[in-house]
């Protein structure tokens, strides 16, 4: 029965955080009303026992001593109210703005759960969280991988986990990993961690993972070893750093995407000549291509032959399909 | 990780009791909607502390709960009047939150934020410890940004140079900024457009320049916040593609609607512009290939013959 248990765990906190000595275990016994109910000792014990574990596991700091280290005293217990207790804290009006702001940009349920308790315990010390100011910055953070709330968890936890992960449209295979964070780039969730199989660095996007994660292990096993930066092992998958330059001519005023990753040779008859570093051909060919013939491919010729590869691929597709019509 | 049963409600007890101490009076629904309970489960959490107080539990001990007219008052709660601490979680959240702001212009200016960040990382102790492992990072964009902040605390109109990706130009517009948006990891403005006469989204990575004007921006109603940057319903095009398997993760990628799998994929896509479909299947190079419109068709022929042409015969 929930009710009764919270009322006992309510006045337990109350009767530890009010103790300006060490309560012992008889003395709890008394002061808490639902342990008296207890038919025998070895129940109090028990139930004495497990309210200790869940105030520890909910963060509350349980001490454990004695009042008088010379004598023998009997082990007793307390809170200490400047450990348990959100320490003062106070924002200007500005500070209070942006607090407001991150009050409700997270738009999935378990940071939007974790941030607004968070925001509670803020506003329960006194802090005046202005929801309404700032109303001209709106980010909203949303995490719509399945997989977000098992992570996040695992990750909070520092626990180990299992899942199914399938790359590129291959099949899923189960990977174990240590994870060591979630990072949200560019609008996409992903994971690092220790792929316990491979024995190495990984970095997993959530939308891949199937199915659900398992986390096992205790809670706590997983470290994170010092220097592993893990925002810059994302932005490494997700920009790779370039290895080559190509060469290429772009008509005046456009393709300000690759103007803007390169650097300008020459300029002139309304024709610039750019030179932009790269790192996978296809990749720079399919952007080059998507330009049309505002751009054409100086060299090398590995680049030139891929982006005229995609040309004559899109207009062989469309005559085939007229001549499949015609058929 | 919200906990459940009486963990979970004496978690939000000890959040509850010191929040009602500060706001003596507050109404039943106003409290249960902070706390995300319903009304029953709040008068019920009431009940429960009304019974709890100091060792003796003699009157003078307890809690005290009254409700009159749907307002709550609480007293005599001094032992448990201040929050528990922040649990890891809840430091996490708020600080990846507070942290992904960086990038994001802001009228607060970057000084406050990194004075809130330090501000709770002080009071979280090792709670805050673990933040770091979760971060968000928003496309935001450095050559905008003290224009866009300026711009919106003074509330003046701004002159934008913008590339348009469809048209594959940089146009030039003045705005009335409204407010600015994260929405998928990128920031965006969101201003009235002088030159559209319309309500529109520039998403700030794309902006050339941005130049603040003397001219007050001029008063309109704020529009209701939107959840996505691209409305695929709303979307004046509706493009049909035949999508083979090495395209295929077009469909997940971009609003699509599979109109047939066999023989082979076909796809409705939504877009704003044709020439955004334009560049998509020239980009793909034949593994996406256009049907309707005829325009799309054509468009994206004479682009393939045209480019193919200035590589001569070689």
């Amino acid at each position: 029965m929930a009710v009764p248990r919270t009322e006992r765990l309510l006045n337990l906190v109350i009767c530890l955080l009010a103790a300006t000595r060490y309560v012992t275990k008889e003395q709890v016994r008394t002061a808490v009303p639902q342990y008296a109910d207890c038919a025998s000792d070895e129940a109090f014990e028990r139930m004495f026992e497990r309210d200790k574990d869940d105030l520890r596991e909910m963060g509350i700091p349980l001490e454990t001593g004695s009042n008088d280290a010379f004598f023998d005293d009997e082990i007793g217990y307390r809170i200490p109210r400047e450990a348990y207790a959100l320490p003062d804290i106070a924002f200007d009006a500005e500070e209070l703005a942006v607090l407001g702001v991150a009050a409700r940009m997270w738009q999935h349920a378990t940071l939007a759960g974790a941030t607004g308790r968070a925001i509670r315990k803020l506003e329960a010390a006194g802090v005046d969280v202005d929801r309404e100011a700032l109303s001209i910055v709106e980010p909203r953070i949303d995490a719509a991988e399945p997989a977000f709330a098992a992570l996040w968890d695992a990750v909070q936890q520092r626990k180990p986990v299992r899942f199914d992960y399938a790359r590129g449209g291959g099949p899923a295979a189960e990977r174990s990993v240590e994870p060591w964070g979630l990072v949200s780039w560019h609008g996409r969730w992903y994971l690092v961690g220790h792929d316990q199989d491979r024995d190495d660095t990984r970095v997993f996007r959530l939308s891949r993972v199937h199915g659900d994660a398992v986390s096992y292990g205790s809670a706590g096993s997983v470290v994170v070893p010092a220097g592993v930066n893990i925002n810059e092992s994302v932005r490494m998958l997700a920009r790779p750093a370039p290895t080559q330059t190509a060469r290429l001519r772009v008509a005046a005023g456009r393709a300000l995407p690759l103007r803007r990753q390169g650097s300008v040779i020459s300029d002139d008859e309304g024709e610039t000549l750019l030179e932009v570093p790269f790192d996978d051909v296809e990749q720079l060919a399919s952007e080059v291509a998507g330009f049309g013939p505002a751009v054409q491919v100086v060299g090398p010729a590995a680049v030139r032959d891929a982006v005229t590869r995609r040309l004559m691929g899109v207009l062989d597709a469309l005559t085939a399909s007229t001549t499949g019509e015609a058929l | 990780m919200t906990p459940g049963g009486a963990v979970g409600q004496l978690a939000r007890l000890l959040a509850l009791i010191p929040w009602l101490l500060q706001r003596p009076g507050v109404s039943i629904s106003a409290a249960a909607g902070e706390f995300g309970i319903t009304e029953t489960q709040l008068r019920a959490d009431l009940g429960l502390a009304f019974f709890c107080g100091l060792p003796g539990h003699m009157p003078d001990d307890l809690i005290d709960v009254s409700l009159e007219d749907d307002r709550i008052v609480v007293t005599n709660a001094d032992t448990i009047a201040r929050p528990l601490r922040l649990a890891p979680d809840e430091a996490v959240a708020l600080l990846a939150g507070l942290r992904a702001l960086v990038d994001v212009p802001s009228p607060a200016g970057p000084d406050t934020l990194d004075r809130v960040i330090a501000k709770l990382e002080r009071a979280a102790g090792d709670a805050a410890d673990a933040h770091r492992h979760v971060t968000v990072a928003i496309e935001g964009s450095e050559r905008a940004q003290e224009a866009l902040s300026t711009a919106l605390r003074l509330r003046r109109r701004l002159a934008l140079r913008y590339y348009v990706p469809a048209r594959d130009e940089v146009t030039s517009r003045e705005v009335d900024p409204i407010r600015l948006l994260v929405v998928d990891g990128h920031s965006y403005l969101e201003a009235w457009c002088l030159l559209a006469d319309d309500l529109r989204l520039f998403r700030l990575d794309r902006i050339e320049t941005a130049e603040v004007l003397e001219t007050p921006t001029e008063p309109r109603s704020t529009p209701p916040l939107r959840e996505t940057a691209f409305d695929a319903e709303a979307a004046p095009w509706h493009v049909r593609l035949a999508v083979s398997p090495s395209a295929e993760w077009v469909v997940d990628a971009y609003p699509c609607v599979v109109v047939d799998r066999e023989p082979e994929v076909i796809v409705e896509l939504s877009v704003a512009d044709l020439g955004w479909a334009r560049q998509l299947v020239l980009r793909l190079g034949g593994a996406l290939r256009p049907l309707d419109p005829q325009q799309l068709v054509d468009e994206v022929r004479q682009d393939a013959e045209q480019a193919l042409a200035r590589y001569g015969d070689d």
